[in-house]
Formats: structure tokens, sequence, C-alpha cells
């Protein structure tokens, strides 16, 4: 039950996340399966890479969680992540994308 | 202009970051490698006999030295061999470079013969992980694997290296850099401040030292701030030998096997000082319920493990040393007088119990006939089980990196290979394998090359014929009903050293057990040393997985 509510008050409050990563196959593995592992939901990704090629971008959309704060430091502790900003839920970074899924 | 393959300049990078021994298992994806080690006569190769073995001495050398060592193991079966190894090694925060073999580039996701996903499987497990799909990217990768193991909290880095780049020829300018750590996070002097006014300010302080003292180097600072604020010091598993455990200001291990004592002087605390450790649950039972009356002050090197577990009143993220350092001063110098007679008080009406001290056939008794034969530059390792537990009670630990035991996984198997590794890194010292008759079985392979090596190890076997951890927690939570834990046979260990080419006595008909034992463990050279223990002795006291720590059963 408890499980229950906290699902629902969660979802009322979604975070974007902006990760500034190392270029290269499997960066995308670790990100993942931190989040896999915890069972913390991943709504939405975004990755592509940055003008400099060693570096790409991720944008995760996630929801606001008491494990959030812990979910982005084992991120930063990743090698291959270079910094983590916490944006809200205005962020237009994914509302752009709607009308690819509608 | 240098000119080599890539199998080479692997071999000049490690010996340029001062390897000395490697252990592994060579194999066809990894035999480029293995064709340049032979013709190297700096690097020394122990020949494993099972790749997680030659993982486990490459711990043993870690734990010993304090710096990253190297294990190697070919691909597929290799590497997957090899994984048990390297997670224990993540749990307790062993600085470890693995270097596996792999399929050629091209065939790589062919399901080619011994092709398993190295880099996918070990991602979970690992530090960080490599896999070097361009020989010259060895330059950069091989220094970087061995910053990334050694800096903040150490770890395991695994490099996936494909057999056509162990081939391909390099040339280069220059070597890179050695690799060293880097620098240490800015000690947080508010922080700091406001932490030595709890301090101060406080009435029931216990320090709480973890496996981080150890990695840290600060086992003497740690002790300094305990004397200084007469602060009673608890140890973690991790931590055991960081405060001599005859020191008046030491309450020993706390935890799940601790002593009734310990886990009682924590319920009283109105403030908890955590230096590297995290709060794991063996150590704190029931999270909600630990130190139910502490503040916290919380230091690690890790800003992840703040506030993962225990929310801390005050988190600093920082090396022990610098830290204790900085404190030291604001510290004052305190007797708490009143609050060490609590302690002493509980002490002696709570003691651990270690019945039939003086027979070296009973599991304490032994125990103690090993460390009164020994002085403390003896390293002390463990397999995993009721005897690990029993060592951690009653050994008289009095110094870091004394002890090597597995604390986070739990690998049963961890001890022999990790004894012979310490030997390799301290050929001076007499290294000694407390073990079980189910842990010795699961890397009893490595006796052979411990006789090859001909090192000072000494096995000493509490053997019950039983897995005893787990008939122990059937007898106490399952209804006394022992499903898969007793041996229906007995295996005859002292046959099989003998059949590995080890010396081997028995306590069992020895005529005076304790001088058996003392002159088997004074005799250069391996042995194993056969005890047999009751079944029915239990690890007491035990607080039952998910209770509090005040829950103590025996």
């Amino acid at each position: 039950m408890s499980m229950v509510i906290e699902r629902e008050t969660a979802a009322v409050t979604k975070v974007v996340l902006e990760l500034e990563v190392a270029n290269h196959a499997g960066v995308m593995s670790h990100i993942c399966g931190l989040f896999a592992r915890r069972a913390f939901n991943v709504e939405g990704i975004l990755c592509m890479p940055l003008a400099d090629a060693s570096r790409s971008r991720i944008w995760l959309l996630v929801f606001e969680d008491e494990r959030l704060e812990q979910m982005i430091k084992q991120v930063e502790k990743l090698e291959d992540v270079i910094s983590v900003v916490r944006h809200g839920a205005e962020h237009a970074v994914f509302e752009r994308l709607e009308t690819f899924f509608r | 202009m240098m000119q080599m393959t890539g199998a080479e300049l692997i071999l000049r990078l490690l010996e340029r970051q001062g390897i000395e021994t490697v252990c592994g298992i060579p194999g066809g994806a990894i035999l480029p490698f293995y064709d340049a080690l032979g013709q190297c006569d700096t690097i020394h190769h122990v020949l494993a006999r099972h790749e997680q073995g030659g993982g486990f001495m490459a711990q043993g050398m870690a734990r010993v030295s304090g710096k990253p060592e190297v294990c190697l193991a070919s691909s597929g079966p290799g590497a997957t061999n090899l994984v048990t190894a390297i997670a224990d090694a993540k749990l307790d925060s062993i600085p470890m470079v693995a270097i596996t073999g792999q399929v050629p580039l091209g065939m790589i996701g062919t399901d080619a013969f011994q092709e398993v996903d190295t880099y996918g499987m070990t991602i979970p497990l690992t530090k960080h992980n490599f896999l070097v799909r361009d020989a010259n990217d060895l330059l950069e990768v091989i220094p970087e694997a061995f910053r990334i193991a050694m800096s903040g909290r150490p770890g395991p880095v695994l490099i996936d290296v494909p057999k056509d780049v162990q081939c391909q020829m390099v040339s280069f300018e220059d070597y890179p850099p050695v690799a060293v750590p880097n620098a240490l996070p800015e000690v947080d002097l508010v922080a700091i401040e406001k932490a030595a006014e709890m301090i101060n300010a406080s009435e029931r302080p216990v320090l709480y030292l973890g496996g981080g003292v150890i990695h840290s180097g600060a086992s003497h600072l740690a002790v300094t701030l305990a004397e200084q604020g007469g602060l009673p010091t608890t140890m973690t598993l991790m931590a055991l030998g960081t405060m001599p455990i005859d020191h008046p200001l030491s309450i020993g291990m706390l935890g799940m096997h601790g002593a009734r004592y310990t886990n009682y002087v924590l319920e009283e605390a109105d403030l908890l000082i955590c230096v590297g450790a995290r709060f794991d649950d063996r150590a704190i039972g029931k999270a909600a319920e630990f130190c139910p009356r502490a503040k916290i002050i919380h230091v690690d090197i890790d800003p992840a493990e703040l506030h993962k577990i225990k929310t801390a009143h005050i988190g600093i993220t920082g090396d022990v040393t610098q830290v204790v350092e900085a404190l030291l001063p604001l510290v004052q110098v305190k007797l708490r007088e009143p609050w060490l007679a609590q302690v002493a008080d509980l002490k002696q009406r709570f003691p651990l119990a270690k019945p039939d001290l003086d027979n070296p056939r009973s599991h304490y008794g032994l125990v103690q006939a090993v460390a009164d034969a020994l002085d403390d530059e003896a390293v002390i390792a463990t397999d995993v089980g009721q005897h690990q537990m029993w060592v951690a009670q009653a050994y008289p630990f009095r110094r870091p990196r004394q002890w090597l035991t597995s604390g986070g996984l739990g690998t049963m198997g961890f001890g022999l290979p990790t004894a012979i590794g310490a030997a390799l890194a301290a050929p001076e010292r007499t290294v000694v394998c407390f073990t079980g008759d189910g842990s010795l079985k699961m890397n009893i392979q490595e006796m052979a090359t411990l006789a090859e090596e001909d090192l000072n190890v000494k096995i000493v076997l509490m053997n019950n014929n039983s897995l005893g951890l787990v008939y122990q927690q059937q007898s106490m939570f399952y209804g006394k009903r022992p499903v898969a834990s007793k041996y229906k046979r007995a295996v005859n260990f002292l046959k099989i050293a003998e059949g590995f080419g080890l010396d081997a006595v028995d306590l069992d008909t020895a005529e005076n057990p304790a001088a058996t034992l003392a002159e088997a463990l004074q005799r250069p050279g391996p042995c194993l040393i056969h005890c047999s223990i009751d079944r029915e002795e239990f690890v007491y006291p035990m607080v039952p997985p998910g209770a509090a720590n005040t829950e103590m059963i025996g």
C-alpha cells in the first residue's frame, strides 16, 4: 500500500537530468545499468554527440523519488560521467520531442 | 621512436607501474601477451590453477601492499571464472587491475569460440572497465586503469584486450607518465569545526572505524583521536587491527557476531563518529534501530556513502588521514570518566564468552593457540563461515593489514589463494589461512600453486564436515531442519594435502596438540594443520538477519 502512495505522489514531480559524458561505446550501458539495478524508472533518454566529438550529452527524464539524490551520486561516480546537472520538469528538451511520440 | 606489439606495450607499462608479480592462467585469446611475458625478466608470473584463484592472489598482494596488483585470464571461461574475485574486490574496495584476453576484434559479436561479453559482464562489478579496440589506446588505458584503481575509494578495474590488439604494432615517441592517485578532496574545514564541537559537547561518544581507515593508512591517527577525545572505539570486520584489540579504548567488533557489550555500548551512545565505514547491514543490523540515541558524524572519501543508509548530521567527504589530522587540534582532551566507567561496566557484565579457550582442539582454543605461537608480524587470512567469525572475535589483531578477510561479498574459497598472494607480497612473514572444510574445497586446487611456489603459508583447517554457518542458521531459524548443509561423507584432507605435495599435521591425533601446532607454524614452508571441530558449536552471540543489534541470541 505504501508503495502505491509513494509512486502516486512521486509521479507528480518530474526531473530532467543533463549529463555530459565521454563519447564511446559502453557509456550508455554503464548509466542505464545503474538505474535498472535499482528499479529506478527512466521515463525518457536522449543522447547525442557534442560538437567536440569526444563527448556526448545525455538527457534523462526521471520521477522525483527519495532515492534520487543517491542515484545522482552513483551516476557522478562513473568514470565516464563528466558532470550531472539537475533541471526541473519545466525544461523544454522532452516537451519539444512530444510531437514525435503522438 | 619506439615500436612494439600491444602485448609488449602492456608489459612495459606494467613494469613502469612497479608490478613485479602477476597471477593468472593462459589461454588462446591471451597467448600473445603470455608470449611477451615469457621473454620478460622483471615480472614473475604465478600460475594459478583456477582464474578465481589468480584473482584472489592479486587481491592478497594488494591487501598486504595497499597498491594495485594484477591478475590475468583468457577470454570466455577464463573471464567468467575471474568474475567472483573482481566482485569481491569491489565490495571490499581493494585496488586491482584485471587483464583479460578477448577474441579478435572482427570476431566480437559472432559467438566465436570462448567469446563472452566480458566488458558488459563486468560493468556492475568493477570500478571501471575498458575494451581496447586499438593498441595505441593502451598508452592511455593502462595508466588510467591504475589511476582509477588507486584513487579515492580503491577498487578493481578490468581491461579486455582482443587477441589481434595484443599483436598489433604500435609506434610512439615516449611512454606515458606513471599513474599516480588523484589529488585528495579538499577538506571542508567548516564541517570539521562543527564535528569537533559535537565531539567536545557529547557525553557518550563512540568512534566507529571501517576499512577506509586502513586504505588511508590512518590507523595511528585514528588511535590518537580516540585517546585524545576519550572515545570508546569499535571496529568493523574490515577494520580489525586498526586499534590493537587490547587497547583500553577498544570495544571490539560490532554487529551480527560482535560481543554483547559492544552492541549495548552503541545503544547508549549519544554521538557516533563513523570513519571510513559504510553502515553495512551485517555491522549495524536493522538500520532504523541502530544507535537510536546518537547523532552521526560520517567521514568517507566516497561522497555516495554519506547519507546512503543513515542520514548523518555532519557528512564529510574526505581522506581519513586528512580529516583526522584536521580534527585533532580541535578535539579537546577528555577523560570521560563516567562514560568510560559505564562502558567498562557493560564490558564486565556482557563480555564475549570464549569457552574452552585453553583447549587447542576447540574452536576458540585453536585460534588462541595459533596466536600464542606467532607474533603480530604474521598475516592472518580467513575463508568465510563460522571459522571466520571465531577468528574475528578471538584473534588478537594489533596492526593494520594483519587481517585479510572477505567482508562485503563473503566469498568461500577466498582464503587459500589470498594467503598465497599475501605470502608473495610479504615473503618474510608467516601467513596463516584459517579455513573450514566447506570453504577450502572451493579453491583447494591452489594447494598445487602453493606447493609450486613453496611459500610460508599455513592452512589451519577447522573441519566439522559441514557448511557450518548454514547448518547454524537452519538450526536456529529454520526449525532445526538441516538441508544440504551436512556432508554425508568425510574427506581425508591430510591425504589431499600430501597429494598436492604439502606437509600436513593432524591435531586430532597429536599427543600434545599445542606443541604440534607451534612446531608446524614455525617450520618454514607450506603446511596443512587439520583439526576436527564439533558441528554443534555455533557462533555466538548472533543477531538474527534483519533484527536490531540488541536482539542478540547467545
